[in-house]
C-alpha cells in the first residue's frame, strides 16, 4: 500500500467511524454520576480499605495443604494443549506440605 | 509548633457523625441532617480519581468532613514514608477537612505495611519519636493533627510511663490535639484491669477536639479472662455510653464519630447510633450552656 | 527487655515463632494470646481485603480454599503501601507458581483483569473528546494524528476465555466460557468499569497507539493482520469515549 493509498484508507475509515456515531450521545459536560449507580454494587468495585478495627476472627493456621478448590473453576474448559489435548480445570487432591 | 491561625478551616459542629461507608450514601442522601459531619479514612482516597473522590467532592460540600489517616505509621522506629506524607498533603490541601487525625500507633516496618494499629512502650525514648514524627507531619501537611488513643490488648515490659503523661507530654510539646476514643479507654481499661473513670479523671480534656465511640467484641486470654477486642462490628455498648457520658460532663460537648468498620449495618442501624450520641451531646451542651 | 519493631513484626507474620518476650499482660505474665489479637488483625484483616480484591478468583477457587491460599499469599507478600485499594500486585506472579493451583492456568490472567479492574476503577478522571474533533481535521493530516487515550483504559490478553471467566462467577446469568483465547479492553466512560472483548489485530493497533502516529498504528497492526478494519476499531474508541487529546 503506497502512502497516499493508506492516507486515504485512513480518512475513510475515520468518515465510517464518525458516520456510526450519530447517535452516541457525547460524554463531554454530562454530569459526573457520583453515587452507587449499578445494581448490586455496595462499593465493593472500590477494592479493599484501610482498616482502624480488630478482629476477634482467628486466622487459619494449618500448616498440612488438604484442600480441594471447590468453586466454580470446576468444569470449565480450557483451550486444548498446542498438541490438541483438551484439559478441564478441576484440581486433583494434593497434600504435601505448604513450601516455607 | 504550627501557626494555622491564618488558615480558613470549616467549622465542625458538637453534633455526631459517622465513619463514611459508598453503601450508605443512599441512605445519608434521604435524610442529610441524621448526621452533622462524617469522617473518612484519608487512605481510602488516594486515588487519582474516580468514583471515591467524586462522591467525597460532594460530601464536602454537604458536611465538614474530619479527615483520619490510618496509615502514617506515626509510632514507627524508622522515619515516616515520605511519599505517604505527600500524598496526605495533597489530600489535605484540596478537601481542606475541618480535623484531621491520625493514631498513636505504627503500622509499616520497613517495606510492609501491616494494615493494623501496632502498640507503642510509653518510654521517654517513644515518647521523643512520637514527638518527632508529628511535628514533621504538621509541618509538612500544614496542619493541626488530632493524636488518637490506641486500644491496648497486652503491654511492653519496657514501659515506664503511663499513657496518660505520654500523650499529655506529646500534646504539650507539639502542639497537637487529642482524639479521645472512649470505647478505646474502655477496652484498654477492661484489657489493662484499671478503672477507665480513673482514666478520664486523668486526661487531659483540654486538648481534645474529637471523640470516638464504636462497638467491641469479648474474648478470653489464656487465663480466661476478659479480652475485649476493638473490632467496629457492631452498636456502642451500655457501659461504654455511660462512660461517653461521664465523659462529656467534665470535657462539655465534643464532635462525636460513631465508628462502625466490619459487619457493615445498614443505614438506620448507623444513624440510630448516631442519634444516641445527639441525644447525649445536646444534654451536654444545655449543661454547659447553665 | 526491649522488644524492637523487627521482633514485633516477625511474629506478626509467622505464628510458629514465640510471642517476643518482653510482651506481657497487665500482671507482667507473658502476653500470649493477647498478642494473638495483633497477629488476627493484621493476617485476617490481609486476608479480608484480598477476598475483596480478587472477587472471582474466590468464587472460582471457593471459600475455604481462597482464605487459606491468601494466608500464603499475605505473610509472603504484605502489602508495599497503605494504599489498600492497590493492594495484591504479586497476585498473578504468585497464582503461576504457587504450586496447589497449577491445574487452573488461567488463574494469574483473571487476578490481572481483576488487578486492571481496580487501577481502572481509581484513575485519573478525564473527558473524551467530542467525534466532531476527529471529523475537524484535515484528511491529509489524519495519517499523522496521535490519539491520546484515557487514563482509566487497560487491556488484557490472554491464552485463555479470562473474560468469559470473569463474567459467568460475577454476572448474573452469564454463560459457560468456551475454550478459547480472549483479549480485553477495560474502559471507564463515567465511574464505573466496563470491558469489552477485542480481537488481536485491535488489541494490536491499541498497544502501538500509544506511542505512535495513527498511521503508523495502522500500518503495524495490517503487519500482522490485513484485514484490519480500522473504522471499526475507531468507532469502538469513539463509541467507549476513550481518545481524550488529539496531539497534531
Amino acid at each position: 500500500m503506497s502512502k497516499t493509498v493508506k492516507s486515504l484508507a485512513v480518512a475513510s475509515a475515520v468518515a465510517a467511524a464518525l458516520t456510526a456515531q450519530t447517535h452516541t450521545a457525547s460524554a463531554a459536560g454530562k454530569e459526573k454520576c457520583y453515587g452507587v449507580a449499578l445494581a448490586g454494587e455496595n462499593g465493593c468495585a472500590a477494592g479493599p480499605g484501610t482498616s482502624c478495627a480488630g478482629t476477634s476472627k482467628v486466622d487459619y493456621q494449618g500448616n498440612a495443604w488438604s484442600l480441594v478448590a471447590k468453586g466454580t473453576c470446576e468444569g470449565i474448559e480450557l483451550p486444548a494443549l498446542a498438541d490438541g489435548t483438551p484439559r478441564t480445570g478441576s484440581l486433583e487432591e494434593l497434600s504435601r506440605d505448604i513450601p516455607a | 509548633m504550627l501557626d494555622q491561625s491564618s488558615a480558613n478551616i470549616p467549622e465542625i459542629p458538637n453534633r455526631a457523625g459517622v465513619g463514611y461507608k459508598a453503601q450508605h450514601l443512599n441512605g445519608i442522601l434521604k435524610d442529610p441532617s441524621a448526621i452533622g459531619w462524617i469522617e473518612i479514612h484519608a487512605e481510602n482516597y488516594m486515588g487519582d480519581g474516580g468514583r471515591p473522590i467524586a462522591q467525597l467532592k460532594h460530601l464536602r460540600d454537604m458536611y465538614p468532613v474530619s479527615c483520619h489517616g490510618v496509615g502514617l505509621s506515626i509510632g514507627a522506629e524508622g522515619p515516616l514514608d515520605a511519599d505517604h506524607l505527600a500524598r496526605l498533603k495533597h489530600l489535605v490541601s484540596w478537601l481542606n477537612p475541618a480535623l484531621f487525625s491520625e493514631h498513636l500507633a505504627w503500622s509499616t516496618h520497613e517495606t510492609h505495611f501491616l494494615n493494623d494499629l501496632l502498640p507503642v512502650p510509653y518510654t521517654q525514648a517513644v515518647v521523643d519519636r512520637v514527638v518527632d514524627h508529628i511535628d514533621q507531619v504538621q509541618d509538612t501537611v500544614g496542619r493541626r493533627m488530632l493524636l488518637e488513643n490506641p486500644s491496648t490488648y497486652c503491654a511492653f515490659e519496657e514501659s515506664d510511663m503511663s499513657e496518660i503523661d505520654f500523650l499529655s507530654e506529646v500534646a504539650t510539646r507539639t502542639g497537637c490535639g487529642l482524639l479521645l476514643d472512649v470505647n478505646n479507654v474502655f477496652i484498654s481499661a477492661t484489657n489493662q484491669q484499671y478503672s477507665p473513670e480513673a482514666y478520664i479523671d486523668a486526661y487531659p480534656l483540654e486538648h481534645v477536639g474529637e471523640i470516638h465511640l464504636g462497638g467491641h467484641e469479648e474474648d478470653a486470654d489464656d487465663h480466661g479472662e476478659t479480652l475485649l477486642i476493638d473490632s467496629h462490628s457492631r452498636q456502642v455498648v451500655d457501659p461504654v455510653w455511660e462512660l461517653y457520658e461521664y465523659t462529656l460532663k467534665q470535657s462539655g460537648p465534643r464532635p462525636t464519630l460513631i465508628e462502625w468498620d466490619n459487619d457493615i449495618p445498614s443505614w438506620d442501624v448507623l444513624a440510630n447510633e448516631a442519634r444516641l450520641a445527639d441525644d447525649l451531646l445536646a444534654n451536654a451542651q444545655l449543661v454547659a450552656a447553665e | 527487655m526491649t522488644v524492637t519493631q523487627t521482633d514485633f513484626t516477625a511474629a506478626l507474620l509467622n505464628a510458629d515463632l514465640a510471642t517476643p518476650a518482653g510482651m506481657v499482660d497487665y500482671q507482667g505474665r507473658p502476653a500470649g494470646k493477647r498478642f494473638d489479637v495483633y497477629r488476627n488483625n493484621v493476617v485476617v484483616s490481609l486476608i479480608d481485603a484480598m477476598e475483596t480484591a480478587f472477587p472471582a478468583i474466590h468464587k472460582l477457587v471457593g471459600d475455604e480454599f481462597f482464605k487459606a491460599m491468601a494466608g500464603v499469599y499475605v505473610r509472603a507478600h504484605p502489602p508495599t503501601t497503605p494504599m489498600m485499594m492497590f493492594y495484591g500486585e504479586a497476585f498473578p506472579e504468585f497464582l503461576e507458581n504457587f504450586e496447589h493451583v497449577q491445574q487452573l492456568p488461567y488463574l494469574p490472567d483473571v487476578a490481572r483483569l481483576e488487578l486492571a479492574r481496580r487501577s481502572s476503577y481509581h484513575a485519573t478522571d478525564s473527558i473524551a473528546i467530542s467525534p466532531d474533533a476527529l471529523g475537524a481535521i484535515a484528511p491529509e493530516d489524519l495519517m499523522n494524528v496521535k490519539l491520546e487515550l484515557s487514563p482509566a483504559a487497560r487491556m488484557l490478553k490472554s491464552a485463555y476465555p479470562v473474560l468469559s471467566i470473569w463474567n459467568m462467577n460475577m454476572v448474573e446469568g452469564a454463560p459457560q466460557p468456551k475454550a478459547v483465547a480472549q483479549a480485553v479492553l477495560l474502559f471507564r466512560p463515567e465511574l464505573d468499569v466496563d470491558m469489552v472483548e477485542i480481537d488481536d489485530a485491535t488489541h494490536c493497533f491499541l498497544s502501538n497507539l500509544q506511542n505512535n502516529t495513527l498511521g503508523e498504528a495502522y500500518e503495524a497492526t495490517l503487519g500482522i493482520d490485513e484485514t484490519f478494519d480500522l473504522g471499526q476499531a475507531l468507532g469502538l474508541l469513539l463509541t467507549h469515549q476513550l481518545i481524550t487529546h488529539i496531539n497534531i
